[in-house]
């Protein structure tokens, strides 16, 4: 099986490490990937601040980069909810605003060919015993975008679950918001610090040594807020305690 | 009472304000938390909830796309049970109809059962103007009318305050607006329960003229319903001479049987009780029992306007039960207070900018009042996405677009003050569109990568303030790719 990795802007710039853990995951199952380099950002920061006009080329090019794949996988949940709730919302307003069909016809081969990375592991490829070996205790929140838009449900956990050596801890107020929210960390900061203190504070009550999401954006506010803390609990994407065996623990 | 809502400075001054005040976050996150979880508990017990909800829904939807037809059927019922019926099309106009009505009655007092209607308009300002006094008979707005304060919860109004906040208030303003306070009030709740029932009870005895919200108007029968729990309304409703409803027009329902769905809804949402303890209903006048005269003031305010958005009309179904207030992360910790109107909360930050206009400063900061963390969505029983409308409102704030404003179509203005950050966005969406200028950026910022300040000026301040800034790899992802994996994927596309 051949998937397209769309490696998403933060993690490309930000969290190469991510990508790279992806690429070793997938190819441990076996699958081909490819990197269509002419791929980009999906718009969600354009988007969730307003500024809908701004994202169309994006719509276009990621159809571009991604027309000729069945599956289009991605290590983010919220890059994952931006393709497929609201592409369908762009390319309805560009044809309501008398624009023509392109755009939407882009969003419905995007929508259902777009996995998030736990969904394409444990929905397409069934798995949910990945062969990794993280001997560490873990934490796990399961993000906004992840649990309400795409209904990740407990596959996240299901595949933690499995990991050799990973001490699971419940994360007391799980499913309350860490407070990142792209923009919103900016234009209402004193709140977000407020809810991004209050999750930090449950992190820290578990006792773990990580926290683990699905989503690198949501592990800049709470590991940048971690960090500015001094502690030592490390913000973990889980596409690298996936990809972690025991010849390689990232 | 001085309190009003004008002037309010904008959601992310205000919402700071909150979130220092560790008082009114212990009160605020203390009393959410037990009801969200109360409310989870109600709702987990109906297995056809989803049923209900989607029901709920669909009533509301259906009645909207119609309601002129369920508005003339109101009145006509209404007028035929021996009430009568004003239209009021904004505040003004139905602040002005209320005070005639209560000047023809010759009465200077009147006693109220809590209404967002009325403090959307600021009835009670415009009563005070006049010089009719209104008493609030709820006891948590008279514990706020007392304070002198605002309401910041919809059902809840005083949920900022605590016990032993609420016995000062009692003890201090009780006795200028009517019987004190007993001697040696403590702060135990049924102590305070007493004092005001003592308190409002002298009101309701001497009342003539009641003033009244409604939860749902029945438009085949004319029936006017308010759902609440302490039966002070019920004493509003059925002791005074003349009773006066103010009501907006999105409240009313098809038929007698549609309430069978909401007053299943309301309640759990709301205060996660399998059925709330007063349900009150009226139509029009019955020799011998109640009011002899009623007065039913439709108002519109920017409903209609709102009605006429596609996206943004789905805020209309709301039947005001709070329960996106109470599992809100931004409403926990910005407080009530913060949205600037009766509306507080998620459905405050989608409800206020359609029916004033987005044009204010407050208004225009509303829609970026969230997360998008879709935690109200979940829990709203008429299913409004409230995502999806706070992002049609951002749209709004800084593309502009067609709106209607007193039902008449008017192109928008991009909301000022957004030059700087538009520039950005386009930029930066340009940028993504060009992945070689992308990826010759991305070089420069990890080359550069020693330079780079740990704290940030401008905008970007606000994240370095209490958040360590990620430090930028040496490589990027397109850049390990294409040095390990070489050219596999330039056939997609590759660099513009
Ligand atoms: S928006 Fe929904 S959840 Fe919020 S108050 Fe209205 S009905 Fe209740």
């Amino acid at each position: 099986m051949r998937v397209a990795l769309f490696v998403t802007c933060i993690n490309d710039l930000l969290h190469p490490r991510t990508g790279q853990a992806v690429v070793a995951l997938l190819e441990r199952l076996g699958v081909e990937v490819d990197f269509p380099d002419g791929q980009s950002c999906c718009g969600q920061p354009q988007f969730n601040t307003g500024y809908r006009h701004a994202t169309e080329p994006l719509v276009r090019r990621f159809d571009h980069a991604f027309r000729d794949y069945e599956y289009v996988v991605t290590p983010s949940g919220s890059c994952a909810a931006m393709v497929r709730d609201n592409y369908p919302r762009i390319g309805a307003k560009a044809a309501a605003e008398g624009r023509g069909r392109e755009l939407a016809d882009a969003a419905a081969l995007a929508v259902p060919k777009t996995y998030e990375l736990t969904e394409f592991l444990v929905d397409v490829l069934k798995v949910t015993d990945v062969g990794a070996y993280y001997p560490h205790t873990v934490t796990y929140h399961p993000t906004c975008h992840g649990l309400r838009m795409l209904g990740l449900g407990d596959r996240p956990r299901r595949l933690l679950e499995q990991v050799k050596g990973l001490e699971l801890r419940e994360l007391p107020g799980a499913e309350e918001c860490c407070g990142f929210g792209g923009t919103f960390a900016v234009k209402n900061a004193a709140v977000s610090a407020a809810m991004g203190a209050d999750k930090v504070r449950n992190v820290l009550g578990t006792g773990a040594e990580a926290v683990c999401t699905v989503d690198n954006s949501c592990l800049l506010h709470i590991g940048g807020t971690l960090a500015r803390q001094g502690s030592p609990v490390r913000p973990v994407h889980i596409a690298e305690i996936l990809a972690s065996t025991e010849g390689g623990v990232r | 009472m001085s309190g009003t809502y004008l002037g309010m400075p904008d959601f992310p001054r205000a919402a700071a304000a909150a979130t220092r005040d560790t008082r009114l976050r212990a009160n605020l996150t203390h009393a959410t938390h037990t009801i969200r979880d109360k409310r989870a508990k109600a709702v987990a017990e109906l297995d056809d909830w989803a049923q209900l909800r989607a029901a709920g829904a669909a009533v509301k939807d259906r009645t909207l796309r119609h309601l002129d037809h369920y508005l003339e059927q109101l009145e006509a019922a209404v007028v035929a049970a021996g009430g009568q019926v004003h239209w009021a099309v904004d505040a003004d106009e139905a602040n002005r109809i209320v005070t005639r009505l209560v000047r023809e009655t010759g009465e200077r007092e009147v006693v109220k059962v809590k209404s967002m209607a009325t403090q959307e308009i600021g009835l009670n300002e415009a009563l005070a103007e006049a010089g009719i006094r209104a008493y609030e008979t709820d006891l948590a707005e008279l514990i706020v009318q007392l304070g002198d304060d605002l309401p910041s919860h919809l059902l809840v109004p005083a949920i900022h305050r605590n016990r032993s906040e609420i016995r000062d208030i009692f003890r201090r303003e009780m006795g200028s607006w009517g019987r004190p306070a007993p001697e040696g009030l403590s702060d135990s709740p049924a102590e305070l329960a007493e004092a005001a029932r003592l308190h409002l009870r002298e009101k309701f005895l001497s009342a003539k003229v009641g003033i009244s919200g409604a939860n749902f108007m029945v438009a085949e029968t004319g029936t006017l319903v308010v759902v609440e729990s302490e039966g002070n309304g019920r004493m509003c409703l059925t002791l005074p001479e003349t009773l006066i409803s103010v009501v907006g027009i999105e409240k009313v329902v098809p038929r007698w049987q549609d309430l069978e769905v909401f007053l299943q809804l309301l309640p759990r949402s709301s205060t996660a009780e399998r059925m709330n303890p007063y349900t009150s209903t009226w139509t029009g006048t019955t020799d011998g029992d109640g009011p002899r005269t009623f007065h039913l003031v439709l108002l519109d305010n920017g409903r209609t306007d709102t009605l006429a958005d596609t996206v943004g009309r789905q805020a209309l179904r709301c039947i005001r039960c709070s329960a996106c207030l109470n599992v809100c992360p931004v409403y926990e910790r910005a407080g009530g207070h913060a949205y600037g109107s009766p509306y507080p909360g998620p459905i405050g930050a989608i409800l206020t900018p359609q029916l004033r206009g987005i044009e204010g400063a407050l208004e225009a900061s509303l829609p970026y009042a969230s997360s998008l963390c879709g935690a109200c969505y979940e829990v709203c029983p008429v299913a409004i996405d409230i995502p999806e409308v706070l992002l049609h409102l951002r749209e709004r704030v800084v593309e502009g677009g067609p709106v209607t404003r007193r039902g008449a179509r008017t192109v928008l203005q991009p909301a000022k003050g957004h030059a700087a950050e538009r520039a950005a966005m386009r930029a930066a969406a340009w940028a993504f569109d060009h992945p070689g200028v992308l990826r010759a950026g991305a070089r420069l910022a990890a080359r550069t990568r020693r330079l780079h300040p740990r704290r940030l000026p401008g905008p970007g301040r606000a994240w370095s303030a209490t958040r360590e800034l990620p430090a930028v790899p040496a490589e990027s992802f397109r850049d390990w790719w294409q040095r390990t994996r070489g050219t596999s994927s330039e056939r997609q596309g590759g660099a513009k």
